[in-house]
This record gives structure tokens, sequence and C-alpha cells, in this order.
């Protein structure tokens, strides 16, 4: 067991509705493109919502597409991405020493819809109900499909946290290693949430969904006008490892694991709290050894819903009012919410900016609303920093999870 | 159906079932599970589409019957004679 071991990113693989890998995610971030579309699913109708358009193909068959789960090929198209990008000598690498370890908000409403929707067809009847529903629908099955996609014997398994799942699929990771369970962690998190026509039902019976018009104007975070979530996919899957083993292989490092905290609200089934959130940055910085003032990019997790941007920005302002040189931005008023996915998916697109000094900005803030006017809130255009060495960000979920990851510098 | 439309029923459904393998020459005597990368679920795929294209019920005590092209013909032929 080594719980001081530095852990780093050295690989990075991403589907998201506004790009299939790093370069092109974080050109359209720093562009100002949205990934956010019109969409349409059973029952529910015509909405908006992120959609991945990424190449099923590239790393499975038509049988595991027929067979599998869309969670699954989103997972296994970032992992492999993940693991082509690391520089990893795949074949060579044992396999039973590599962990697969995702955060899912949700699986298997996906799949049991659709079996309910096909034996309809048939009056009801069970007898049409598929032998795949199972394996299709247990909660470890994305990553599960990875393990079996690249061979991997080691230890797999999905970290159920609703919204602040992505962060904690990496914290998963990192404590992994740290134990010494394995030496390679494939970590971050996936979503498939559009499939189901029940997230944008059950958000819409809430009046949190996201309507506008342009859909590419519907997921605005800070804006007066925000009127709820636009509902996505993706995924984002990581490379860990300990920073001696990644800087022996002359490993490109994106970043080090430098802290991190979870907390619960105790207290709602739907409702942020603002004071515990702000306890949970206050944690994960302290144990970065850090203080408010050495963070110098803060990334939201506002999903545009009236309430929780307020709550979100108060607990930012308690923490960082006296750091004012703490830039803060949003990166799902590009792409939506994609839920298990989204703590990973916006890490990755802020890493970038360790190298280019640049803050992405938040879009779609027309009309800043006055409680989420934070000093130093990124939103007309992309900012060059001065300096830029950590990156805190936000994950916050249902039933009152709070989850803050903390990445920093590398210095070569 | 003829014995002949029968086959070709089977090789569709397999075709649909394995789509990255070629089911075009399949010698009808040899065991399809020798022949082509066929599973325990594919197998139960097989079963699954008979009953919703076909409406035709295979006990799992008939499942050796399913073993090759010809032995499928043999068994689905009364079943599939009105159809």
């Amino acid at each position: 067991m080594e719980p001081g071991a530095r852990i780093v990113i050295t690989g990075v693989g991403l589907a998201s509705p506004n790009g299939d890998n790093l370069a092109e995610f974080r050109s359209n971030l720093l562009a100002g493109v949205s990934g956010v579309e019109p969409y349409s699913i059973r029952y529910f109708g015509d909405t908006v919502a992120g959609v991945c358009h990424f190449n099923t193909k590239k790393y499975q068959t038509r049988k595991e597409l027929r067979v599998g789960t869309r969670a699954g090929s989103i997972a296994i198209y970032c992992s492999n991405e993940a693991v082509q990008d690391s520089g990893l000598p795949w074949a060579e690498l044992d396999s039973s020493r590599t962990g697969v370890y995702l955060g899912i908000t949700e699986h298997g409403n996906v799949e049991t819809e659709g079996e309910i929707h096909e034996i309809r067809k048939y009056d009801d009847n069970i007898r049409y109900w598929s032998h795949y529903h199972n394996p299709r629908t247990v909660a470890n099955n994305p990553a599960g499909e990875v393990t079996i996609n690249l061979k991997i014997t080691g230890p797999h398994y999905t970290v159920g946290a609703a919204c602040a799942a992505g962060n904690l699929g990496i914290v998963q990771g990192c404590q992994q290693l740290r134990l010494g369970e394995v030496d390679l962690a494939l970590a971050g998190g996936v979503s498939e949430s559009i499939r189901t026509f029940g997230i944008f039902a059950g958000f819409n019976s809430q009046n949190a969904l996201a309507v506008h018009e342009d859909p590419t104007r519907a997921s605005r975070p800070f804006d007066k006008a925000r009127n709820g979530i636009v509902v996505s996919e993706g995924g984002a899957v990581f490379t860990l490892e300990r920073l001696e083993d990644a800087q022996a292989r002359g490993a490109k490092i994106y970043g080090e694991i430098a802290g991190y905290a979870a907390n619960s609200d105790a207290m709602d089934m739907v409702l942020p709290f603002q004071e515990r959130q702000a306890e949970c940055i206050r944690k994960a910085i302290q144990r970065a050894g850090m203080e408010p003032g050495d963070i110098h990019l803060v990334n939201t997790h506002a999903t545009g819903t009236p309430a929780g941007d307020v709550q979100e920005c108060a607990a930012i302002r308690s923490v960082f009012g006296d750091s004012p040189q703490t830039y803060v931005n949003n990166t799902k008023s590009f792409i939506g919410h994609a839920m298990g996915a989204a703590g990973a998916l916006e890490l990755a697109g802020n890493l970038p900016s360790f190298d280019d000094l640049i803050v992405h900005h938040t879009i779609n803030v027309d009309d800043l609303d006055p409680e989420c006017a934070l000093p130093n809130l990124v939103h007309e255009a992309p900012v060059q920093a001065e300096k830029l060495d950590t990156i805190l960000n936000n994950s916050f979920g249902m039933l009152g999870i709070n989850s803050v990851l903390i990445v920093k510098r590398v210095q070569s | 159906m003829t014995r002949e439309q029968i086959g070709q029923a089977i090789v569709d459904i397999i075709t649909d079932i394995i789509p990255d393998e070629d089911c075009s020459s399949l010698d009808p005597d040899q065991a399809l599970r020798d022949q082509l990368d066929l599973d325990s679920m594919d197998f139960l795929d097989i079963v699954m589409e008979l009953r919703k294209k076909y409406g035709v019920e295979v006990p799992e005590s008939d499942y050796p019957q399913l073993a090759t092209l010809t032995s499928c013909i043999d068994y689905l032929e009364p079943k599939l004679a009105d159809k």
C-alpha cells in the first residue's frame, strides 16, 4: 500500500456531444461551439439533448454493438482512446494489474424501457423478454464491457453517485492505485441517459428540463432566463498511473490528482445545499495542502436550474470570496448535462488549460443573474490567464452527494 | 414454407445475430457452432427470433435438433408447413 503515492493522468479518451476526442472537444469549447441538438424520444416526443456522434465501430464489432449497451459502447470507445493516447505498451502489460472504475448516474433504465416497449408488441408476453436483459442492466455493465473488449483481467466496477459520479470514478481509480490493488486504472464516467424517456419525463415533471427554441441556447447556466437541464450522453476515461511509473516510461502527463473530497447534504432528495457544497470544496482544498487562493480555475457543476446555480455560486463565493484571482467557468453550457460522465468530461475539457493557459468561457450568458455574478466568472469569451496550475472540479448529484476533485500541473 | 425457404429464413436470422460473419456458404450438414462463432446467448437469439418472426416455440429439450442447417429444416418443416 502506498497511501502517499502521487497519481497522475497520462491518457484521455472521451465522447462528447461536441467532440470525439480531446483536441476536437477543446477546440469547440474555445470556439464557443455547442453540442446540443434537436432530439426526439418515444413517449416524450420532441426535446433537445446532447448527442454523441463518435464512430461506434472503431473498437467494436457489429455483434458487440448489437449485444451490448450504449453505456458500454461509450465506455469502450473512451477506454480504447485513452489507452492509445497514453502511449502505454498495452500488449506488454499484465492485464490483471489494470482496473476499470467508471462513474454512472444510473444504469438499466434504457434497457428496461426498451424491453417493455418490445414485449408490448407481443401482448406483454414475457416469453419475448430478452435473455440479455440481466447482463445489460447489471450495474457493472459499462465497466465490464470494457474488460471484455480490452481483455482486462483486473477488477472492474461502476460507482453509482448520480451526477457526482464522474469525479468519483476518478477518485476510485486513484484510491485503488494507492492501495496497490492495480498499477493502471481506467477511470472516469459514462452516461447513456438520453436513451431513456424517463429522465426527460422526470425532469419535465420536476419543472427542471430546459426548453428553448434554439437547442444550442437551451443550456444556459448563470443566465437569468435559464429554465432547466439539457440531458446529454457522453463519457470520459483517463489512464491513471503512479507518478514514478509514468515518469519512468517518459509518459505525457496531463496533471496530478492533488486532492478530492465527497460528502452528503443529508437533507433532501433533489435540492442542493450550498453549505455542504462549500464544506466539500474546503475539504478537498485542505487535503491538497492548498489555500483557496491556490486554485486558479473552478469548473462549476451548474446545470442551468434556477435554484441549483444560485446555491453553487453561494458556495463558491463563501470559499473563494477572498481569492478574486480564481477563475470560474462552466462546460455544461456547451454540452448540456452528461450526468455520470459530467465530472470526468468537464475535467477533460479543461485539462488543456495547463498547456495553453486559456480558460474556456461559459456560453449563453446573455443576461447574467446577479446572484451568479461571481468575480472572474468567464462568460463572454475565453480568457488568457497569467498562471494556471490548478483546476478544481465540482460535481454534485441527487440525494445530496457532493464531489470535488482538484488536479494540478506536474512541473517538468 | 418450403424447405428452401426455411433454410433461407434460418440463415437470415443467423446473419442478423452475428453480422460480422459470412453465413453465405454454410455446410448444411455440419454443426452451425463448428462453422460460426455462435455462443449460447446467440443460440437463444435464434430461438427468440423463431418465436417472434414465425410464432414457433422451441422447447429446451428440442435444442439439439437445431444443431445443423439440415436438422433445423427437418425440425421446423412441419411447424412451418402452413406459414
